[in-house]
């Protein structure tokens, strides 16, 4: 399926950092956590439209998960009311819980669908969960410049 | 769509050969022995204890006033007042004062040593990204209008104001307390009686700390009344049991000054949670009918007093964002600006309050000038190839490490 498969530890001389791409908050159902769905134009030729409104998807049913109000979260601030919450000490919470599987989820996206594609995704909570910053990277080889994905499209064969 | 493939590096083989650049480097090897944590760095005015683990604001004054009064306090009640209602009356009524106590002290203690919600600062990048999207002419001296986004939320049109300290427009109920320095998420008000600010990850501790609290003063103020009285019905009169017992008076008086401010407080908190709304928005009356012809609503009441009490006081425990125990990653230097990349607008700007900028780090330990030393030495002794060979596998191989960092965030919640 891929016509060029570049291995990048040969070439890591030629790896840069092109553009980083941050996906905003959406505040439409109030302040609980939620990521803006539209697909950026930076990513077009990077990425099928499909799959990165996946992982935003997955992501925000991930964060509404950790965020449901319901009857184990009212146990649990309840149960830590009534100890006075010392229980936090001891206890990971159910949202702790939820943002480890956040990590490993992002983790294997990363590994199977955006380092393929010269994408990184970084983990919302690294960035005081405002946005996911996807990072561009780029083959100097090919491209020459930084001033876009686009660019690269013309110089590379398709 | 390009059909390159990029094969991912495995960090773990690329380990091996960062090592020798860094080898033949003296100054860099002295970073790689000593990891900072991130609150060393933390650019906000905040005072850390215990490696991290305590994070009270700078100005903590009165705290340690709030502390004293009610150890004093309680304390002459359990030596002087319960022996004798004990023996007149039951033992119950240490055991409650106990229990009561023991939830003002741990609810205060909570309320002044967690994070309340504050947000990190926006990195360089996202800054420059942001300010992409606002329309600036103006040269890097000027400072320009104040700017502001309108969202909806829930049909209700809700301003976000930007906030230029922390270079990010402010998320809904965010403010930026100027005490701190920081934008804190949900931010009720900053309390000078504990020392910290109220926001989203502290407020169920200050509700159950001011409602316990007054329960403690109001049983601690009739059980005093009680003991004066029966020891005066018991033939000596008010004056002999005053003398009998000084102590009392001088819990007496505490405990009736406190009354009618915690009483209060704890009325108008119930009245906030139970409408899901924070002091700052009261005080501004973002919310009130009274705006115009326009009918404002809040956007974020459940409309339920029930449900709103739950969700503000039993609702899921949101994490910190700030993870203070982490690990600095060690490309934290300032950034090594290559012939192709292109400088953010807004790296020529002082940013000296960028998070992970070392070169404005409020300096407590001697290792700090050490590490600002090396940092400044090493973009002259990295080639480009390399740096942006460790550049890459640094932001692959954090996927590992922040997962094994964040062991230090999920077992601390704080």
């Amino acid at each position: 399926m891929a016509t060029e498969f570049h291995n990048l530890q040969e070439l890591r001389h030629s790896a840069s950092l092109a553009n980083k791409v941050f996906i905003q908050r959406d505040y439409t159902e109030g302040t609980i956590c939620r990521f803006q769905t539209k697909f950026p134009s930076e990513l077009e030729s990077r990425i099928e439209r499909s799959l990165f409104e996946d992982t935003v998807k997955t992501l925000n049913n991930y964060y509404a998960e950790a965020e449901k109000i319901g009857g184990q979260s009212y146990l649990e601030g309840c149960l830590a009311c009534t100890t006075a919450y010392l229980i936090f000490l001891c206890m990971e919470t159910r949202y702790e819980k939820v943002l480890k599987k956040i990590s490993r989820y992002i983790q294997e996206q990363n590994e199977k669908i955006y380092a393929p594609r010269g994408l990184l995704i970084t983990d919302p909570i690294d960035r005081g969960m405002r946005v996911i910053e996807i990072s561009i990277y780029e083959d100097r080889g090919s491209s020459g410049s930084s001033s876009g994905s686009s660019s690269t499209t013309s110089s590379s064969g398709r | 769509m390009k059909n390159c493939e990029y094969q991912q590096i495995d960090p773990r083989t690329l380990t091996t050969p960062t090592a020798t650049p860094t080898s033949t480097l003296p100054l860099a090897s002295k970073n790689v022995q000593r990891q900072r944590r991130k609150w060393e760095v933390f650019p906000g005015r905040n005072r850390f204890f215990c490696d991290g683990r305590i994070i009270v604001a700078r100005q903590s004054g009165v705290l340690p006033l709030t502390l004293g009064l009610i150890l004093i306090t309680s304390g002459l009640f359990f030596i002087f007042d319960c022996p004798f209602l004990v023996a007149h009356l039951t033992v119950c009524i240490p055991v409650i004062a106990g229990v009561l106590f023991v939830f003002v002290v741990f609810s205060l203690l909570h309320t002044s040593f967690t994070d309340p919600g504050i947000l990190p600062r926006a990195l360089p990048d996202e800054a420059a990204d942001i300010e992409k999207q606002i329309d600036n002419s103006g040269s890097s001296t000027y400072r320009p209008p104040p700017r502001t986004k309108e969202i909806l939320i829930n049909d209700q049109v809700v301003k976000l104001k930007y906030c230029f300290t922390c270079k990010m427009f402010r998320p809904p109920r965010t403010s930026h307390c100027s005490l701190c320095d920081n934008c804190v998420e949900r931010f009720d008000h900053h309390c000078p009686w504990v020392g910290n600010c109220v926001g989203k990850r502290n407020y169920r501790f200050f509700y159950t700390f001011i409602v316990s609290l007054s329960f403690l003063t109001s049983f601690i103020f009739g059980c005093v009344i009680t003991h004066l009285t029966l020891r005066a019905q018991g033939g000596s009169g008010i004056l002999n049991a005053v003398q009998q017992s000084p102590a009392s008076i001088v819990e007496l008086v505490v405990c009736f000054f406190s009354i009618w401010s915690i009483l209060g407080l704890s009325g108008f908190h119930t009245y906030l949670a139970a409408s899901n709304l924070t002091t700052n928005e009261d005080i501004k009356g973002s919310w009130s009918s009274k705006r115009g012809l326009e009918d404002y609503k809040n956007p974020y009441s459940y409309n339920n007093i029930f449900t709103n009490c739950c969700v503000v006081l039993c609702g899921p425990m949101p994490p910190s964002m700030i993870d203070r125990r982490g690990f600095l990653p060690p490309e934290d230097t300032p950034p090594i600006i290559t012939a192709e990349q292109e400088l953010p607008p807004f790296l020529s700007k002082n940013d000296t309050n960028m998070v992970g900028a070392p070169s404005r780090v409020t300096c407590r330990t001697s290792t700090c000038q050490s590490s600002k030393g090396s940092s400044q030495a090493s973009p002259q002794l990295f080639p480009d190839q390399t740096l942006a060979i460790l550049s890459f596998v640094m932001e692959t191989a954090k996927l590992t490490d922040i997962f094994c960092h964040r062991s230090h965030r999920f077992m601390l919640p704080y």
